[in-house]
């Protein structure tokens, strides 16, 4: 995941020679195309360490609710992005030249992640049931977290271009209501996407 | 016939008219089982005649569509995670994450459980298990025999009072079967409840107290072993799973 985060900083920067103001338009995209994709790397491999052993039977037939398997597979996969993001904004800020480390673009980066981790769990699990499981991940995932990749790459532009608080507040409301309605959602059918 | 529970005795598990379809392919269809507790019921069946799926409906993996499973006197519905604790299952695959050794697994697993005094009871199993040796080696270097073994430690672990066993004895070699069957009599003798699924007449007509055929769907054929000889069950299981004796 974070090689994969790496080299895609590296082959657009190279590919984008942007300079100027241009950077702060092209790199918010650049970084959340790079952070989403390597998300997807890192989801396809959440359950396949317990699918192919019967790890995952193991853990349903252990005395806990199914929900408590979400929470715990989500909270790595958050951790795991969370940790690939805090190697790679560095690294991105300086191959792009621009101050990354700035309270609110931290925050955005968070709750994005946070959405990403809440779907890309869910989405794992119903695709390691599946045959082409590295294919069908991305086909579930990406549509869905299309509202969480349009506010962070908007967000994380206006706070680029030093836009007043208040034109970023709908942006990160946007955010947060998504990850609300995916964690809940996503806690309450984990029960029946294991089963099946 | 079946033989039910005496007096002052109940049914470990009471499955009623359940149903499971996979791909709208009807695996089970109305089945009815009652396990008395103590008991070791033994199940066979035709492949596909839908052993596994009654083992994963029994242990909470799966939930059947219609009908009811009842196990400890707790709804499977109702009260999954309060059964679970009376469950120790078996399944074709072992359960444990390879890279872990022996002992990162049970800590794991009893860690999950609640297992009180987690390190003494690790040493009980593992001692049982014949695995003292092979506690710190990661389970991907051990033989299929010893894997098994610590699947069986594993499904041990929180004690519990039901075992449901899948096919239990697959790949085993013949010194590995002898050990887990010398096992499974001295869990029978401690009067744990099990269900076991097996295409091996032999093991199953000697330990259990009752065997079981599964046909078509549903149990269609029950009964206790004591009044049955081998081959007297050769041509039952014959007429039941349509092959020829």
């Amino acid at each position: 995941m974070l090689v994969f985060a790496l080299l895609v900083i590296v082959i657009f920067n190279f590919a984008f020679d942007v300079r100027g103001e241009a950077v702060a338009l092209v790199a918010p995209g650049v970084l959340w195309v790079t952070l989403t994709f390597a998300g997807v790397l890192g989801f396809n491999r959440a359950f396949v360490l317990e699918k192919d052993r019967g790890c995952l039977e193991g853990l349903m037939l252990c005395p806990i609710d199914r929900g408590t398997i979400y929470w715990g597979k989500m909270a790595a996969s958050l951790t795991f992005m969370l940790v690939v993001e805090a190697i790679v904004l560095p690294l991105f800020s300086i191959f792009f030249n621009l101050p990354l480390f700035m309270p609110s673009l931290l925050l955005i980066a968070f709750i994005s992640t946070v959405g990403f981790a809440a779907v890309g769990t869910l989405f794992s699990a119903i695709a390691v049931h599946t045959r082409a499981r590295e294919i069908m991940l991305p086909l579930l995932f990406f549509p869905v977290v299309v509202p969480v990749v349009i506010a962070a790459v908007e967000g994380t532009g206006m706070v680029l271009a030093v836009a007043p608080w208040a034109s970023l507040v709908p942006w990160l409301q946007l955010v947060v209501a998504f990850d609300i309605i995916f964690l809940a959602v996503s806690w309450l059918l984990f029960e029946y996407v294991l089963e099946e | 016939m079946m033989s039910g529970p005496g007096s002052g005795e109940a049914w470990a598990i009471e499955a009623l008219g359940i149903t499971k379809s996979f791909s709208r392919r009807p695996v089970l269809r109305n089945l009815h089982l009652k396990v008395a507790e103590g008991s070791f019921l033994t199940i066979f069946g035709a492949n596909g005649s839908g052993k596994t799926t009654l083992i994963k409906l029994l242990s909470t993996i799966a939930r059947p569509e219609t009908g009811s499973i009842v196990i400890a006197g707790m709804d499977t519905r109702e009260n999954a995670t309060q059964v679970r604790r009376h469950l120790g299952v078996i399944l074709h695959q072992t359960l444990l994450y390879d890279d872990l050794t022996v002992q990162e697994n049970l800590r794991f697993y009893g860690r999950m459980f609640d297992v009180p005094r987690l390190e003494e009871r690790i040493a009980f199993v593992a001692h049982r298990g014949g695995l003292n040796s092979r506690l710190l080696h990661p389970v991907r270097t051990l033989s299929r025999g010893l894997q098994q073994r610590a699947a069986i430690c594993r499904a041990l672990l929180h004690d519990p009072a039901i075992l449901l066993l899948d096919e239990p004895e697959t790949g085993l070699d013949r010194h590995a079967s002898l050990a887990f069957w010398n096992t499974l009599a001295s869990l029978k003798e401690e009067g744990k409840t099990i269900v076991m699924t097996t295409h091996n007449m032999e093991w199953g007509l000697n330990l259990g107290d009752q065997v079981a055929i599964l046909a078509e769907g549903r149990i269609a054929y029950q009964e206790d072993k004591a009044t049955l000889s081998r081959a007297t069950f050769d041509g039952i299981y014959h007429r039941y799973t349509e092959v020829s004796p």
